[in-house]
């Protein structure tokens, strides 16, 4: 694998897409939330994000790689480290010494991999369908309605309540394993690590905030 | 007091090797965990039976010979401390002991509950060293000033006695820790600067070429070391990695 030969140059791979998908998270999460409190704003945030060409052409494939990078690097990580011990125990006390979410960042990320693809289905192709293979007018007032309609369905807003928690369990470990990852551990580590705490329950709670919003006012 | 074991019988590297019962009794809560096992191993040499073979030396924390994954932990249930300096008082009357080998794919089993943690002297001598003129003219080392914040972090991340621990309870056999500290101890003195580069990238290399996994950060490692090495010292490594290869 050329420059991710080596198991450092790995975790530091990991690392620095794991913040790029952070920061896209924070991103995305404003813009979410502009519709609690505004139809008329959402809709011109959403046009903005829809039709700017630095955001469609440059940011949107480097997020699409990000993502893929991610993920495929996860399960590579994996299956490598469940290759190093052939044997397992009988008995195995994991919980005496590291927490559940650190010993299961894969399943949290399946889960959560699991819900980018439903959310691909739900809102990215059909809005690529819209934009650049039906060629359908711009119209700049129609994004608060689709996402309004999105949110009508209890199974899809169950389904986002529990892929957001898992989301917080992933970056509950994650965020400040991030940081551990790139070589920094220092005196500033106690404050990344509840910083950290912060962000792990806050962003995904706002998500779900956003979602119950729409889904018992409309 | 009266335990079941459950121990991990193996003869050989090739053998498939299973888990075996066996009781003790009277067992005094003053022992260490070596010394119960010594008193099983008389009574299998009593029966004819073939004893079982476990590693140790010094018996008193400082050699890293002894291992032992007890219970589902590395050197069982105590904290900071090897198996020779666990003690008995840490179980109850009746209770059912696990015993297996250190689990990894670069410790091959070789007998019973021992395993070759030579690996570990591989990476050892793949650059944790430095190199210095031994023909007569070599520099006091006390002329090289050192703040004794680095040095005291130095002397830390030196304590490391190679148990190999923090492979065992890794979920990823990963030998960060292992390996963080190896580097730490010369990349926070003067002495290690010169060979710093090749240090690090022979070190880590030899280290993926073992089989050991990789690091996801989970803090096991930490948790179960016995001299207490920390992840500052991992998070080092990969500055010091990172550094190394950045510079070509
Ligand atoms: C928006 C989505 C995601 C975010 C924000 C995110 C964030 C993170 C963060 C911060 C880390 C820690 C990185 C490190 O320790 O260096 C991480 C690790 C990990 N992620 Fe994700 N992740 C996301 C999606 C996924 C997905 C879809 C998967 C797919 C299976 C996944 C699998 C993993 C795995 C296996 C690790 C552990 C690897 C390691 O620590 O070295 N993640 N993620
Ligand atoms: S870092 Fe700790 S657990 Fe690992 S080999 Fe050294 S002393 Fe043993
Ligand atoms: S026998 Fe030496 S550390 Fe346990």
């Amino acid at each position: 694998m050329g420059i991710l030969s080596s198991s450092i140059a790995r975790k530091v791979a990991m690392a620095l897409s794991a913040f790029f998908l952070m920061f896209f998270l924070l991103i995305h999460v404003s813009v979410n939330l502009v519709s609690v409190f505004s139809e008329d704003a959402f809709n011109t945030a959403s046009h903005f994000m829809g039709t700017n060409p630095l955001i469609q052409y440059a940011m949107q494939p480097i997020l699409l790689f990000g993502v893929i990078f991610h993920f495929v690097l996860g399960f590579v990580l994996e299956l490598k480290n469940r290759n190093a011990r052939v044997v397992k125990y009988y008995k195995n006390n994991g919980a005496a010494n590291s927490t559940w979410m650190s010993r299961n960042m894969i399943f949290s990320g399946l889960v959560i991999l699991a819900f980018i693809v439903l959310h691909f289905i739900d809102f990215w192709f059909p809005e690529v369908n819209y934009k650049y293979i039906a060629h359908l007018p711009e119209d700049p007032s129609r994004y608060y309605g689709e996402l309004v309609h999105k949110f009508e369905n209890p199974i899809r807003v169950g389904a986002y309540v529990v892929a957001f928690i898992f989301l917080a369990l992933h970056l509950l470990h994650g965020f400040q394993s991030a940081f551990q990852s790139m070589g920094c551990n220092n005196k500033y580590t106690k404050y990344v690590k509840s910083f950290g705490k912060w962000y792990a329950l806050l962003i995904p709670a706002l998500f779900i905030f956003i979602a119950l919003f729409h889904y018992f006012s409309h | 007091m009266n335990l079941t074991l459950k121990i991990w019988r193996q003869k050989s590297p090739e053998d498939k090797g299973k888990m075996v019962e066996y009781k003790v009794t009277d067992i005094s809560e003053h022992m260490s965990f070596l010394e119960m096992l010594d008193v099983l191993n008389e009574q299998l040499v009593e029966a004819n039976e073939e004893p079982v073979a476990f590693d140790h030396d010094c018996r008193e924390g400082i050699c890293g010979m002894c291992s032992l994954y007890i219970n589902g932990e590395a050197h069982g249930p105590d904290r900071g401390i090897t198996t020779c300096q666990l003690h008995m008082r840490m179980f109850n009357d009746g209770d059912t002991i696990y015993i297996e080998p250190w689990r990894a794919k670069a410790f091959p089993v070789i007998k019973d509950l021992i395993v070759d943690r030579t690996a570990l002297d591989r990476i050892q001598q793949a650059g944790g060293f430095i190199s210095v003129n031994t023909s007569g003219n070599t520099q006091d080392a006390d002329a090289i000033l050192i703040s004794k914040h680095a040095a005291d972090e130095a002397m830390d991340a030196a304590t490391c006695i190679g148990c190999g621990a923090c492979v065992a309870t890794c979920k990823n056999s990963s030998a960060m820790l292992f390996v963080g500290a190896k580097i730490s101890q010369y990349a926070l003195l003067p002495q290690g600067q010169i060979e710093a580069s090749d240090r690090v990238l022979n070190m880590v290399r030899q280290m993926d070429l073992e089989g050991f996994g990789n690091c996801t950060n989970t803090g096991a490692c930490e948790i179960e070391c016995p001299k207490g090495i920390s992840l500052v010292n991992i998070a080092r490594m990969n500055r010091e990695f990172l550094k190394a290869s950045l510079k070509g």
